[in-house]
């Protein structure tokens, strides 16, 4: 079994905060597949297509065959630990916070040798089971687990280092009135979080969500209103520096596509929450979080958004929604970029049609906010990058990878 | 396979020189080159422009290359090689610069190595080392070789029982020769319980079983046997080389170097056999590749290497002389010049001119090197076999 981890005591204000570093980032193109397979929790390597050979480390030709016909598949990562270390010396900055580092080599049932990380939980000689986890870098690497679940195997410090988990993290809820949000504190709560700040916008309007939320415990209501930036930064100034997760579930959502609609007036708020929100949020936030990704147990971590499914491709009866949910999408990809030196991870939680007032006209299946809350909360437990949370979310990304143009054309033709 | 090889006969090797080494340097690797490169030559009585065959070894010589170094040291050779081996450069070279007098592409070659060590450059050179340590193995600790070779020295002690004490043995007997070796950068006597004792760097590897990376640089010239006799230079002759590369890549792990598979073509080539084999340079970067030579040279048995050295004297005066100048673990690595200090060394050996480490009567020498950790393993190994010429 793993050590449990202690919840982390007071912060001594007089102790430097550990700098944020990351492990090596650089990558060949063909490395970068293990960074998408991470991003989604899968484990995938090369495979030749023309001989079937399996590759590692990848490669652009097959090294049986020359072929350079690879493609990335999901593939058993069951195999066997030949070989071990603790590195204890190193020259990388981000390794020397962490030593020893427990390293060891797999044999893969299905061929390569794999260098990778190694669960404490793992003894010389046993079979482990390989996984693919984004590092603090956001690249994916080897890691090897337990080939059967162990006690605590969560708190590993490796591990850990590779998952976004709430356990003893401090989160920020940024809207009480999503009906989403009880069901998201609870789940965040049950995975271990300390704290959980729920913002509140308007706090003079009664919230019909209200008890619900205030009945999970270690909840703290305060306001905050995404649509004003006064607000946001207020919250910021007493807030960024104790959020360790943000979760974005503001959402501003009505029916309707562009001719159905005879002004901008929703458009404006869909644009005004679901886009310029997060934009308020992550600069009011992002620096904050950023500066604390090295800070011990409860370092920031992740930050999450909830987006719609249909920011993959327009959904017409919900076009204008769409757009703004495209707009956030690709905001969201550039704070990846400009997070990316500090290790924060971004989450994108993609869900169809949610279980509420404003999708009441569409016919199941709809998500209702237990599954999307099991979801998100799965994703940061997993360290996950891109999560899409059920049916209508899974189709839409596979057939968004199939092909975009004929998903554009399936989903914008002759509507009967 | 079954075509016969020629042999070296005609080609003699001479001027070994080696520019002492030191821990860091303000100098680049330009600078080192040069002066091994001069103290060759001064040796053989010859001229820059004498030379019209050059090939180098380096690391840290970007943003140049062979072709660089041409102009920066006034050179105009009709024969020219960049040898990116690491370990194995000093044999490549070898055996590339023989073809190439042995033909008359060139009548005097050149063959030199070197780099210079700044600080913070062993962790830069790391870091852009080989596209498949970038990718899968630095991300893991970013150990470098120590980690690498922590993994192999593990199975390697699993499969054949083999212990640190055995591993100490080689580096103790090297620290040995070094202490006759006025230009090592080790100088302080090292015994079996401070080698037990050090510090663990990344187990089962501690801090003796590394080598430390140093400047420095190694050269010697490739001629015609009657150019070196009408210069009247020691010299010496190949008489058998081996090169492989990526050997035995299914091997889940690397327990075993390219030399097992070519060893029974080296000794044929030679007309001779381990025993008769005077003194041996292995590659040192780390205790266990020694080991292994042991047994894939055919010293010994696989698996017999850690007996191997519990039973004989690795020291200059014992009955297996093993790296008698210290080798890299005791003397220092100084980047590709590790690929040559072997075989450097073997030149003196055989040509009675290795002073304070001369092996009694040594004639006959083996020298072996392994080089490039590109992902997992050593990709490249070379061996030779050279003796003293009759002048």
């Amino acid at each position: 079994m793993s050590d449990p981890i202690a919840p982390p005591g007071k912060k001594n204000p007089q102790r430097r905060t550990d700098v944020p570093n990351t492990p090596p980032p650089q990558r060949s193109r063909a490395a970068l597949g293990l960074a998408a397979a991470a991003a989604e929790g899968r484990f995938m390597l090369q495979v030749c297509g023309s001989c079937g050979e399996v590759q590692y480390p990848p490669r652009d030709a097959c090294s049986k065959c020359l072929s350079v016909d690879l493609n990335w598949r999901d593939v058993s990562p069951h195999g066997k630990l030949i070989a071990e270390t603790k590195v204890r010396a190193t020259t990388d900055l981000y390794f020397r916070k962490q030593t020893p580092v427990h390293v060891g080599t797999v044999k893969l049932d299905v061929g390569p040798s794999v260098i990778c990380h190694v669960h404490g939980d793992v003894g010389a000689d046993e079979t482990v089971r390989l996984a693919i986890k984004l590092d603090r870098a956001g690249q994916g690497v080897m890691m090897a687990l337990p080939a059967e679940e162990t006690p605590f195997m969560d708190d590993d410090p490796r591990l850990r280092e590779t998952s976004c988990t709430p356990k003893h993290r401090r989160i920020l809820l940024t809207d009480a009135r999503n009906p989403n949000a009880p069901e998201i504190a609870g789940a965040l709560k049950s995975a271990g979080a300390e704290k959980i700040f729920v913002g509140l916008s308007e706090d003079w309007r009664p919230n019909r969500y209200h008890d619900d939320i205030m009945a999970v415990t270690g909840v703290e209501m305060l306001p905050l209103d995404v649509t004003d930036s006064k607000s946001v930064e207020e919250l910021a100034a007493e807030l960024g520096g104790k959020t360790d997760i943000l979760v974005n579930n503001a959402r501003y959502v009505r029916p309707g596509g562009l001719m159905a609609r005879g002004d901008t007036v929703f458009a404006q708020n869909e644009m005004d929450v679901n886009y310029l929100g997060l934009m308020r949020l992550a600069q009011a936030f992002g620096p904050a979080m950023c500066a604390r990704t090295a800070d011990g147990t409860n370092s920031a971590v992740a930050w999450v958004n909830i987006l719609s499914a249909y920011a993959l491709v327009n959904s017409p009866d919900y076009g204008c929604f769409s757009a703004s949910n495209a707009a956030a999408f690709s905001l969201s990809q550039n704070m990846r970029a400009d997070f990316r030196t500090s290790g924060l991870r971004v989450l994108n939680v993609f869900v169809g049609p949610t279980d509420d007032d404003w999708h009441q006209e569409l016919p199941p299946p709809k998500v209702p906010a237990k599954t999307l809350a099991g979801s998100l909360v799965q994703g940061l437990v997993d360290g996950l990058e891109d999560v899409y949370c059920g049916d209508v979310a899974k189709d839409m990304i596979e057939r968004f990878r199939a092909s975009p143009k004929i998903q554009e054309r399936e989903m914008t033709g002759f509507r009967s | 396979m079954s075509r016969t090889r020629f042999g070296y006969e005609g080609v003699a090797v001479v001027s070994p020189a080696t520019v002492p080494y030191q821990r860091f340097s303000i100098e680049t690797a330009h600078w080192w080159i040069a002066r091994a490169f001069k103290q060759s030559l001064d040796q053989a009585g010859l001229r820059p422009g004498d030379i019209d065959g050059f090939a180098v070894s380096s690391f840290t010589l970007f943003p140049d290359n062979a072709v660089g170094l041409t102009q920066h040291l006034g050179l105009r050779p009709r024969w020219l090689d960049h040898i990116p081996m690491g370990g194995a450069s000093g044999i490549v070279a070898l055996r590339r610069a023989a073809r190439a007098v042995q033909a008359g592409d060139a009548d005097i070659v050149a063959c030199v190595a070197g780099d210079t060590n700044h600080i913070d450059s062993f962790r830069n050179l790391l870091s852009s080392f080989s596209r498949f340590s970038q990718d899968a193995s630095y991300p893991y600790g970013f150990g470098g070789p120590n980690a690498n070779f922590a993994l192999l020295t593990d199975r390697y002690m699993k499969d054949h029982g083999a212990t640190r004490e055995d591993f100490g043995r080689i580096c103790v007997a090297q620290r040995e020769n070094a202490l006759r070796n006025p230009d090592a950068l080790m100088k302080k006597p090292l015994s079996l319980q401070q080698y037990l004792d050090a510090r663990p760097i990344s187990d089962p590897i501690a801090l003796f079983d590394c080598v430390m990376p140093c400047a420095g640089s190694e050269a010697f010239l490739v001629m015609t046997v009657e150019e070196a006799q009408r210069r009247d230079l020691p010299f010496a002759v190949i008489v058998g080389t081996i090169e492989r590369h990526n050997a035995f890549a299914d091997d889940p792990i690397q327990l075993r170097g390219g030399w097992a598979m070519d060893i029974d073509d080296l000794y044929g080539m030679a007309k001779c056999g381990p025993s008769d084999i005077d003194l041996l340079q292995t590659y040192d970067d780390y205790p266990v590749i020694s080991m292994m030579q042991f047994e894939d040279l055919g010293f010994c048995g696989k698996g017999e290497g850690s007996r191997f050295v519990q039973n004989r004297d690795l020291t200059i005066f014992g009955d297996f002389p093993h790296n008698t100048s210290g080798g890299q673990l005791s003397a220092g690595q100084a980047g590709a010049a590790g690929g040559y200090i072997g075989l450097v060394e073997a030149i003196r050996q055989v040509t009675g001119t290795a002073g304070p480490t001369q092996v009694p009567e040594a004639s006959r020498a083996m020298v072996s090197g392994f080089g490039v950790i590109n992902y997992d393993r050593g990709v490249c190994s070379g061996a030779a076999i050279i003796e003293g010429g009759s002048a």
